[in-house]
């Protein structure tokens, strides 16, 4: 790529996903990272660097976490720096872990994502009323089910989208969740299923959300030279992408997520990609609620605005469909550890594109694919594109 | 691959408190001031990527990255947050500058230690929750019992630490960015209350309010912004183990890991007589010394007797923390490692004022995040290509 340094990911692994393992975060992490090297063949003196992701320190109780975190990580005695960008963070670690290789400073750099949410007791959700601004919001007692049924609610009147069409993704991607062995919530649901479904916040119901999650997920990522020495088939990092909105979400239009185009637009130039829609064979857009991956298809630019729900409707969406989204899963079907969840969905296109996903396998033998994570006060974008 | 460069510094404090400013107005601050000195660029036009260097305890808030891009002009840009020292956010600059794809890097850090109302129970929160964290207590108690097996190993007496005190706070009153500048004696320092045996009240850096942003460009940009870039030699970082049982309580591994690494890049083989001066973390007095020997300034067991000839003063041979360090500026939390490099900064660029060392042309920065990590980080900055 015009004299800059390539960057391949030659290993992954993620453990299972289940609402409360018995592992501590550590093990957890140190059982992604050997996965990892497994299978890229190579193991831990061979590595020069490590990039941890890991959500808020509130879930562990941990302060710097990231420090707790070092020795599960594979980082006893290495250069390591934990990168944080809410729920952005299990793609962004990688986009880390890149550029700690392009810039020539290391052959080889480890990327751990972990996530250990069952510690924050009695739910991790009372971990997220530390997100909000303590004067201005914090006193309303607002939750994340809260906010995202307000943008949910903006996104379905601004394209007149009906809740069958959402619910379509939910059915979709915990259907393609029963192929996944880490699965946390794969079933064969209906539409009828999500629709009736305890309502939480109007109009999000139960089965439009994914739960919450222990896990972790890795992948070992090398330069040019090292990528040829291990491995034929090489995953190049093509393309990397991010973009941060304002603090003041009360302030934008929410049915779009401008920041999410920002940053599909900057890993797109860099991968030298023009038409996503033709050129990309299978997305992971981050599915933490259905309507999100709907919303993500369109900053991703895979699509019109509001076009995704009649993509999801025809079937494209599916594995067998012209665009393939969330094959692994998703975090609908697969449960979501945060930053484990978003680096799974890195793992996924890798194990896509090598032609190793097994039942999950897409046809026609995909060449490129993206995946994408989302953070912050619905505010952070985080993009990869990845080749073969 | 490009060389990389420091083309802008803005630095608000440090002070004791800032009841006038929030962080954000801090943040805003120190931008501002950054911008300016980087030739006055703009931040939505003239910067590709913002790294913000933020702990979410330190904050107060679970996903601090939240609260950062309006105050920097990063709204819809692309910004993140690296949980660690300042330092480790310049590293991340360097590197994303030598890629070849990005030009021009803010990096980030702050401390607003005067809103935490209960800093000490935070440090007990970085403690594993299962072996250490029971045994309760002032976690400064690792402080405590690691000089003591540093002063026992390496036979440094308890007058050497003191005399790091007296040096890094006589230097601070010649800094107008610090806040506990002060002419004590080590008689003084010797008779301070001893809060974690052998470790003396006076021999520990008070929290202070400050923020610092740096603008870092590739050769390209750099010639185009300043006169004086400061050009990022070599830069290196590791972690020991987050395990108090198992690492070296003597030596500080993970500096000089982290020392071998910036040396290597930056060609430097006998940093005594390579580099000026030094910016050393002693967060603790005797941490200055453990530092001094993993950085390889001196033998080991040596910084004791080469702090009491006064070697290490301003006019010394090797001045060491000439800023005051954090005894004398204050402990800026995650923005440590920037105050350290800030200073490296202004005196290679000949704005020290009254603590300008001659003909300075090679510092060194070191950080440590404190309690109860073993991770550091080590920048070799010069003024000269």
């Amino acid at each position: 790529m015009f004299g800059k340094k390539r960057v391949a990911i030659v290993g992954a692994g993620v453990t299972l996903f289940r609402r409360n393992l018995k592992e501590t975060g550590k093990e957890l992490a140190y059982h992604a990272a050997k996965m990892a090297l497994e299978q890229a063949g190579m193991e831990l003196c061979d590595i020069q660097s490590v990039v941890m992701g890991s959500a808020p320190d509130a879930f562990d109780g941990v302060h710097m976490k990231g420090e707790y975190l070092a020795d599960g990580a594979g980082a006893y005695h290495k250069p390591y720096t934990r990168v944080f960008v809410g729920g952005g963070t299990g793609v962004f670690a990688p986009l880390a872990g890149w550029w700690h290789i392009a810039s020539g400073q290391f052959d080889t750099c480890l990327v751990v994502c972990e996530e250990k949410m069952s510690s924050c007791y009695p739910h991790p959700q009372y971990a997220f009323t530390t997100i909000f601004d303590p004067i201005l919001e914090r006193p309303i007692g607002m939750n994340l089910i809260w906010i995202f049924a307000l943008e949910m609610n903006r996104y379905m009147h601004k394209h007149n989208v009906k809740k069958e069409d959402i619910a379509l993704v939910s059915v979709k991607n915990k259907q393609n969740a029963l192929d996944n062995p880490i699965a946390q919530l794969a079933a064969n649901i209906t539409v009828e299923d999500v629709l009736n479904s305890e309502i939480m916040a109007w109009p999000v119901q139960r089965l439009d959300v994914s739960p919450t999650s222990d896990g972790a997920a890795a992948a070992v990522l090398v330069s040019e030279d090292v990528a040829k020495e291990v491995t034929d088939n090489p995953v190049w990092i093509d393309g990397v992408g991010w973009c941060i909105d304002s603090t003041h979400w009360t302030n934008r239009d929410l049915y779009y997520p401008d920041y999410v185009e920002y940053a599909a637009r900057m890993a797109y130039k860099m991968a030298g990609i023009k038409n996503p829609p033709k050129e990309i064979d299978v997305a992971e857009p981050y599915d933490p609620f259905d309507y999100k991956e709907l919303h993500h298809m369109e900053g991703l630019l895979l699509c019109k605005k509001g076009e995704a729900p009649k993509l999801t409707r025809e079937g494209v969406t599916q594995r067998d469909g012209d665009l393939p989204t969330c094959p692994s899963g998703g975090l609908l079907g697969c449960g979501n550890p945060i930053a484990a969840a978003g680096m799974m969905k890195v793992c996924e296109i890798f194990w896509q594109l090598r032609g190793e996903a097994g039942k999950r396998q897409v046809p026609g033998d995909p060449r490129t694919g993206v995946a994408q994570a989302w953070g912050d006060l619905m505010q952070y974008g985080s993009v990869i594109v990845l080749r073969r | 691959m490009s060389d990389v460069a420091i083309v802008g510094v803005g630095c608000v404090g440090f002070r004791p408190i800032t009841p006038e400013l929030s962080y954000k107005e801090l943040m805003y601050e120190a931008a501002v001031k950054a911008y300016e000195d980087a030739g006055g660029i703009n931040p939505r036009e003239d910067v590709d990527v913002f790294v913000t260097c933020a702990e979410d305890y330190l904050e107060g808030f679970s996903i601090f990255d939240e609260f950062v891009p309006d105050q920097l002009g990063a709204a819809l840009r692309h910004l993140f947050t690296v949980s660690g020292d300042g330092m480790l956010g310049l590293a991340t600059a360097y590197m994303l500058i030598k890629t070849g794809h990005f030009d021009t890097v803010v990096v980030e850090a702050h401390s607003k230690a005067s809103d935490i109302l209960t800093y000490m129970d935070i440090v007990q929160f970085g403690l594993d929750p299962i072996f250490n964290r029971p045994l309760g207590g002032h976690p400064y108690y690792i402080a405590g019992l690691e000089m003591n097996r540093y002063l026992h190993d390496t036979c440094t007496t308890e007058e050497q630490c003191a005399q790091v005190v007296v040096k890094n706070k006589k230097n601070a009153i010649l800094n107008p960015h610090a806040a506990y500048g002060a002419d004590v004696t080590v008689d003084q320092v010797l008779c301070s209350e001893r809060l974690f045996h052998p470790l003396k009240k006076l021999e520990i850096s008070t929290p202070a309010d400050g923020c610092i942003v740096m603008v870092l460009a590739s050769e390209k940009v750099a010639e185009k912004l300043t006169e004086k870039p400061v050009w990022v030699k070599g830069v290196g970082w590791c972690t020991e183990t987050p395990s108090l049982e198992t690492r070296d309580w003597t030596r500080a591994v993970y500096t000089r890991l982290a020392a071998e690494m910036a040396y290597k890049t930056a060609k430097i083989t006998n940093p005594w007589r390579e580099v000026d001066f030094a910016e050393i973390h002693d967060l603790f007095a005797y941490k200055e010394l453990q530092h001094m020997e993993a950085l390889k300034l001196c033998d080991y067991g040596e910084a004791g007797k080469l702090t009491e000839e006064g070697l290490t003063a301003l006019n010394g041979e090797f001045p060491v923390n000439p800023s005051g360090g954090l005894l004398g500026v204050g402990y800026g939390l995650e923005a440590s490692g920037l105050q350290k490099v800030l200073e490296v900064v202004l005196q290679l660029r000949g704005e020290a004022g009254a603590r300008q060392i001659e003909d300075a042309e090679v510092g060194l920065a070191h950080t440590w995040r404190g309690i109860p990590t073993a991770t550091g980080v080590v920048a070799v900055l010069s003024n000269t290509k």
